[in-house]
């Protein structure tokens, strides 16, 4: 099962390796890494999605506990948090589908950030699964080239 | 932060501080990087230094120190070749919780990065083997860092920290000497507050019909004997140790049941095979002790540890209870029955009778167990010895008995080969009025016999016992028991002649070979407070038992008796 761990650390350099380190020394596999920093920029927040069954995310969150760094882990549900990843994606074009890939683009609400005789860059952002739908659809057109930013997530907030 | 004290170097503030805290000794090898720092130790008149042979050795000294004192132990190396000469002992220190400080010299701030002469990324290269680790940027956040590593070395669990000091930071002038805010949160140095339900853990206890207690390196780090002690002799419940738990229970107590695991007694390994509750106290269910699984399985699992991360690491409990050892015991033993358990205790001891420890004593050669026997009854309860890795450790582990914790010296995490020549050292410079044994082979010694001449230099009364079986014996004896005795690299051709190499040190030293010379040699090792060596000839083919196959269960264990049955003892 997937997990989505939201880290608080000290936002210094070499944390970054502390706790990616963490993760290769346990063999725990991480599927996406995003940091950014918070709204006290001593602080950085590190979204990590890591597959495991409900115990090994257990040890993996008492194990980031225990770095220095490291200020809190949480472990966020899918379904109570708001999470996305931002995609570009080049694709082929010809002329006779230029239109059909506009419309999908379109329903998806992606943009188009980019458009050359033969190829167009689309901009997509959304929760893993609809990523994912996203570029399941763009298959079929010829896929050149992807970069995926990693999950960052946000748990939902109660009034 | 308060500026109004005159400014300082920062190897001047190191050195201020390591005082302030109390650090009175320090071991370590001097290098272009970490001069300054050198400099202002050569004024102080409050640290001893002592100059080691190999960076190995000084912070396996430091352990030796730490764990036979109790206090934080300290290395001092250069940057590149001397900081990374120090990472064996800090793995080591990390798997086994020794509290220590390394200082490395770094090179310059505007220099790192750029593959300047001796530079080595040590931060970076400690990073998994560290509890915390620091690259010191400026004077002013020294006081922040040693701070800070100090706590956390001795806090919680225990563990090792590193502090890389660039060398323009060692002369850059500061005169910040105390942190006004620590950075780390004090989880990571706190006691932490009793963790979980203690009536709901003593009401599995108290059910128990056939309690076992198991008991780890952490029982030692948490200063918990006295407290296991008393739970035990209450409830009448008998204990085994592992390895690195030796110590923290009385081992001639008639509720011990010596060491489990892998080269366990038959009757710890059967203990836990037969108990119907088992209640690790900081402990961590290693691999060697047990298996996932099939670890006491018939038994209800309890723990009680520091770290959080222990708890279901690899044996799952049904119990758990997280908090510092002592505090823990203190609060749990008011709630645990006092109960007589005549059948368990009393069949505990059939087992003792019919499962002991056991070797061939019929030929004149020395068998390393009898030479062991020996050594405990004439140095009995007084030594702190230190154990290399091998056949040699185990046999000491089965055969000398502790009564006291921070007595019994083993690299039991990483089983580090080198280790006990320099932690016997440490050892004897934090205990200089007691008996020290350095218990090695004659594969083991030689990786870090250099400190035979810091031995010399300082005329430290470090005694040396080295079982010769010209062989690296514990790999010959995996390699004959599972790859049908094709030695393959482990004989030895060429020893050298360590009485002689021990004289050439000025270190006195005897050889023997025959068991009638046992009594004398061993008054010549003990009678004085001076250094010697002891090379005692043994047979090649003496093997450890009883034995867990690697991998394998309690179940699966071969007693001496059985390889007798067999043919092949
Ligand atoms: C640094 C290091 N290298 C290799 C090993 C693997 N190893 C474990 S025991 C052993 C043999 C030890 O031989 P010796 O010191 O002569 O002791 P004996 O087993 O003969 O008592 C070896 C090579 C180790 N533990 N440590």
């Amino acid at each position: 099962m997937k997990h989505i761990l939201k880290i608080l650390v000290n936002n210094h350099p070499g944390v970054m390796s502390h706790v990616s380190g963490l993760f290769t020394r346990r063999s725990y596999n991480i599927d996406s890494i995003a940091v950014g920093v918070t709204q006290d920029p001593e602080i950085s927040n590190m979204v990590i999605v890591v597959k495991g069954d409900d115990s090994v995310v257990e040890q993996v969150k008492r194990q980031l506990l225990k770095l220095p760094d490291v200020i809190e882990v949480e472990d966020l549900a899918y379904h109570d948090c708001i999470s996305r990843e931002l995609v570009l994606v080049v694709v082929k074009v010809e002329d006779s589908n230029r239109t059909e890939i506009i419309s999908i683009c379109e329903v998806f609400q992606a943009k188009i950030a980019d458009l050359t005789k033969t190829t167009m860059t689309i901009e997509f952002s959304g929760n893993t699964r609809q990523v994912e739908h996203f570029l399941e659809m763009m298959q079929k057109y010829g896929i050149q080239e992807i970069a995926r930013t990693g999950q960052i997530a946000l748990k939902y907030r109660s009034t | 932060m308060p500026k109004t004290e005159a400014k300082i170097s920062g190897a001047r503030l190191m050195v201020e501080l390591l005082e302030e805290y109390g650090v009175d000794i320090v071991f370590g090898y001097p290098g272009g990087a970490i001069l300054p720092f050198y400099d202002e130790l050569y004024k102080s008149t409050k640290i001893k230094h002592i100059l080691v042979r190999h960076e190995q050795g000084a912070i396996h000294m430091a352990e030796g120190y730490a764990r036979s004192t109790g206090k934080l132990g300290v290395c001092i190396a250069t940057s590149g070749p001397g900081a990374t000469n120090l990472v064996t002992g800090l793995t080591d220190a990390k798997l086994d919780s020794v509290p220590i400080l390394a200082i490395t010299g770094q090179v310059a701030t505007n220099a790192i990065g750029t593959d300047a002469f001796q530079e080595a990324d040590i931060y970076g290269i400690t990073i998994p083997i560290t509890k915390y680790n620091a690259l010191i940027k400026s004077a002013d956040e020294i006081a922040r860092h040693f701070q800070e590593a100090t706590l956390v070395a001795l806090g919680g669990r225990p563990g090792p920290v590193l502090l890389d000091f660039p060398k323009d930071v060692q002369t850059e002038l500061t005169s910040v000497r105390k942190a006004d805010k620590l950075k780390i949160d004090p989880r990571h140095y706190q006691k932490p507050p009793i963790g979980g339900d203690l009536d709901s853990f003593a009401a599995a206890l108290n059910k128990a019909k056939r309690p076992l207690l198991y008991v780890g390196g952490g029982a030692i780090n948490a200063n918990a004997s006295k407290e296991i002690k008393e739970l035990a002799e209450k409830g009448n419940i008998p204990v085994t140790t592992t390895l690195m738990g030796i110590g923290a229970f009385p081992g001639t107590h008639q509720l011990s049941v010596g060491m489990l695991g892998m080269h366990g007694t038959a009757y710890a390994n059967k203990a836990v095979l037969e108990c119907d509750y088992i209640l690790n106290l900081g402990a961590r269910f290693d691999d060697r002790v047990a298996k996932p699984g099939e670890f006491a399985e018939n038994a209800v699992r309890a723990h009680i540890d520091i770290d959080t991360a222990e708890f279901n690491k690899r044996v799952s409990v049904d119990y758990l209870l997280h908090g510092d050892l002592k505090e823990v015991l203190k609060a749990l033993i008011p709630k645990v029955n006092k109960v007589d358990r005549p059948d368990w205790v009393g069949f505990l001891d059939t087992l003792k009778k019919n499962h002991p420890l056991e070797f061939d004593d019929s030929t004149d050669t020395i068998k390393p167990q009898g030479f062991l026997q020996k050594l405990y009854e004439k140095s009995k309860g007084k030594a702190i010895v230190s154990t290399d890795v091998g056949q040699h450790q185990m046999w000491a582990a089965q055969y000398y008995l502790f009564e006291e914790a921070n007595r019994w010296l083993t690299s039991g995490g990483l089983g580090t080969m080198g280790y006990g020549l320099p932690a016997a050292i440490g050892a004897k410079f934090g205990n200089p009025n007691k008996t020290v044994i350095c218990v090695s082979g004659d594969g083991s010694i030689q990786m870090n016999i250099q400190e035979l001449a810091t031995i010399a230099m300082y005329k430290k009364g470090v005694k040396i016992l080295i079982f010769n079986n010209n062989f690296l014996g514990m790999v010959r004896q995996w390699q004959e028991l599972f790859y049908e005795e094709r030695f393959s690299e482990s004989e030895w051709n060429y020893n050298p002649d360590f009485v002689k190499l021990g004289e050439a040190y000025s270190i006195k030293g005897l050889r023997i070979s025959n068991k009638s010379e046992i009594d004398n040699a061993l008054e010549f090792f003990l009678e004085d407070d001076e250094a010697r060596i002891l090379e005692v000839m043994i047979p090649a083919e003496e093997k450890v038992f009883p034995m867990i196959p690697a991998g394998k269960s309690q179940k699966d264990m071969i007693e001496f008796s059985d390889t007798v049955r067999a043919g092949k003892k």
